[in-house]
């Protein structure tokens, strides 16, 4: 496709097309509509004038007879700008006026005629007039009649008017429409080079704006915006690859050195078996933190699940608080729950369910504080609660708290903390993957819900707020 | 415990003959298929005892498998294998008419405690038996009562379910995770040890002050009842 035709091609080169074509329509019409509104106004001028000469002329033929009538006409005829008179004979042979030659038997027909004439003294110039033709009484026949040259004129002027108009309109709607099209042809083939670019691998690569805020620059506007949020995906996503990489590298390391330790030398089956039994151990650590990754990857792709049902938020925070109860208690700490009763939620309970359980699960991993570094706090506090679970319902929102009092998490680490294999604790001493606040994000997210990482003075206070069922019973029970 | 006869339906073949090796290993009868109409035809004219079914199979899906299989009123119990990353997967395949899920990765000991523990299910599923025992451990389920060399240990309702399903299993070997669904219904991983304080709280109220352990934590799998004199 050559660049002309693409050209051609073009919807703005069409569109333009278009509304030329009607316009050279209206346009041509007007004009030929006014033309012959002109052309009416010019008849019936002309004709009142020479009905009101001929009903002068016939009174001088009946008041003076012919010879009357002649002179009436010459006076007539000299006067500047007059009419065209012609009186014969019956027979037609010419008695008086200022016409020189009509066609034949023009003058044999009374009534008005549009015809063609000779003045005399002009010779070889065709005119036309508007003439009306009278039979006076004994067969004298009287013409008068107006030439046309005026109206002639007019309507050459509108005849050239109209052609150079409609001539002019076509060239500048012709030239306007491929300068247009070629102004928003060259914008969208930058547009599809930078996408080609793209496309070839250059994801920093943006579409061309040029803050005419018009429909184009929109469109690239929010096709860059995309293309924004699909490299921030990216990014998330080289991001978790290289954590899952460095994340599972360590642990599986240390499988293979196990392996390689026993096999060494040569050992007692007690020994192989203890080796064996450790390596179980470590690579069923790693299947927990690839089922953590693949729970949150499903829970972030997820939309309105099947799995959505309508349960009781209470009664599942009960049952996880009554879940880790027991581990509270071997680590010195009281759960307590304070919770409004029957308040149900829809969503998945299996999901919500975990994610109260990754929060009390932090809660006793970091929430609580460290004995051997301030014994004094610890005696003041363990007298009252040291993590509790709080579930109310304000207005159209279930709001579930889960407060610990540990070091908490100081405010710039807060947004951090919730991306996956983010853990604070740098020593990693304390067993877990940095995943669990990741799923509570992502499964809050999906339920329509938020999250916020609070200071619980001391501790860390994780505020939950979901979506309430509309028809919620405030209390029961 | 009787061998098993098990069906796997599997399209990997590297991860069906590691499964057929597996479960003969741990003293069953495996066989393999390697796609959803073999598997078809292998399940409905077989005796087997329980089957393992992968999600995603070619030439018949692993669910129209189970569809097909329960209108023909075959009723054996099917285990449903499954790489598919939703949520939801869970529900779908009991309703297509599992009897038991386990989504990849998995732990071949997770396998085989589920698949042992759908034997049982299958076997008696008609009666559950009104009191067990477990050497001289027992546990009645009408008085909600449970003595142990006829003296009664008073166990808190929780414990008592728990303790339920470990005898309701005596001899096999019960996950983590089974144990939160069977006992909690919950259905996820949990990631720390919670269950294990539970069940070490459960031990010293059975077990402390007898000779005789009964409550055995089987390493790298989960727990078992079982009389160790036998």
């Amino acid at each position: 496709m050559t660049a002309f035709v693409k050209l051609l091609r073009t919807t703005a080169f069409k569109l333009s097309l278009v509304y030329l074509l009607a316009f050279a329509l209206v346009a041509g019409a007007m004009m030929v509509w006014a033309g012959w509104r002109a052309k009416q106004l010019f008849d019936d001028q002309i004709a009142s004038t020479i009905e009101v000469e001929i009903a002068g002329l016939a009174e001088q033929y009946r008041q003076l007879g012919i010879r009357g009538l002649v002179e009436a006409v010459e006076r007539r005829a000299r006067q500047p700008g007059a009419s065209l008179y012609l009186v014969t004979t019956f027979a037609g042979e010419t008695v008086v006026g200022n016409l020189a030659a009509l066609p034949p038997g023009v003058i044999q027909r009374p009534g008005v005629v549009e015809t063609g004439y000779q003045r005399i003294g002009e010779v070889e110039q065709r005119r036309r007039a508007l003439a009306r033709i009278f039979i006076l009484p004994g067969g004298f026949r009287l013409l008068v009649g107006r030439d046309l040259e005026d109206r002639e004129a007019l309507r050459r002027i509108m005849t050239s008017a109209l052609t150079t108009t409609l001539l002019w309109l076509t060239l500048i709607g012709t030239i306007g429409g491929i300068w247009v099209a070629r102004r928003v042809l060259l914008r969208v083939d930058a547009m599809n080079a930078s996408v080609q670019k793209i496309m070839q691998g250059d994801f920093l690569g943006r579409l061309p704006v040029n803050g005419s805020q018009d429909e184009l620059d929109r469109l690239a506007e929010n096709l860059n915006a995309m293309l924004d949020r699909i490299e921030e995906l990216m990014n998330e996503l080289r991001q978790v690859s290289d954590n899952i990489a460095h994340d599972l590298k360590t642990p599986l390391t240390r499988l293979r050195n196990r392996a390689e330790e026993a096999l060494r030398r040569e050992r007692t089956g007690e020994d192989y078996r203890a080796t064996l039994e450790t390596m179980i151990d470590d690579s069923d650590n790693l299947i927990k933190i690839f089922n953590a990754l693949l729970m949150i990857a499903r829970v972030e792709a997820g939309r309105e699940q099947d799995g959505n049902s309508i349960f009781d938020l209470s009664q599942v925070a009960k049952d996880m608080v009554d879940l880790f109860e027991p581990l509270a208690e071997e680590a010195n700490a009281r759960i307590v729950l304070d919770v409004d009763q029957g308040l149900k939620i829809k969503g998945n309970r299996e999901l919500i369910g975990q994610a109260i359980a990754n929060l009390l699960d932090n809660a006793l991993k970091y929430g609580l504080p460290d004995p051997a570094q301030n014994q004094a706090v610890l005696e003041n506090v363990q007298s009252s609660a040291l993590i509790s679970v709080r579930l109310s319902h304000e207005k159209d929102k279930v709001k579930l708290v889960v407060a610990d009092c540990g070091t908490g998490i100081a405010e710039q680490n807060r947004e951090r903390v919730l991306s996956r294999f983010v853990r604070l604790e740098m020593s990693r001493t304390k067993p877990g993957s940095g995943l669990g606040l990741s799923l509570v994000s992502a499964v809050i997210k999906l339920h329509g819900g938020k999250m916020k990482l609070e200071d619980n003075e001391p501790g860390l206070r994780v505020v939950v707020t979901l979506p309430a069922l509309v028809d919620s019973p405030r209390s029961v029970g | 415990m009787s061998p098993m006869r098990i069906l796997i339906v599997e399209d990997d073949p590297e991860a069906g003959s590691y499964l057929v090796r597996a479960f003969k290993e741990a003293g069953h009868v495996a066989d393999l298929a390697n796609d959803g109409l073999d598997g078809y035809a292998m399940a409905s004219e077989g005796d087997y005892d329980v089957l393992i079914i992968d999600r995603m199979l070619p030439r018949m899906d692993g669910l129209s498998l189970i569809g097909g299989l329960r209108q023909q009123k075959v009723s054996t119990p099917v285990l449903i294998l499954s790489a598919l990353g939703q949520v939801d997967d869970r529900v779908k395949g009991l309703r297509a008419g599992g009897d038991d899920y386990l989504a990849k990765p998995y732990a071949f000991s997770e396998l085989l405690a589920r698949v042992e523990v759908l034997m049982r299910r299958n076997g008696h599923s008609l009666s559950e038996p009104v009191a067990y025992r477990v050497a001289d451990l027992e546990l009645d389920r009408l008085a909600h009562k449970l003595t142990r060399k006829g003296r009664e240990i008073v166990l808190q309702p929780r414990e008592f379910r728990l303790l339920e399903y470990l005898m309701q299993n005596a001899g096999k070997v019960v996950t983590r995770t089974m144990l939160l669904e069977n006992v909690w219904d919950y259905h996820f991983d949990p990631q720390t040890n919670v269950i294990d304080v539970h069940v070490s709280r459960l031990r010293a109220k059975i077990d402390k002050g007898h000779e005789v352990p009964l409550l055995h934590t089987i390493r790298g799998a989960g727990y078992m009842i079982r009389d160790s004199l036998r």
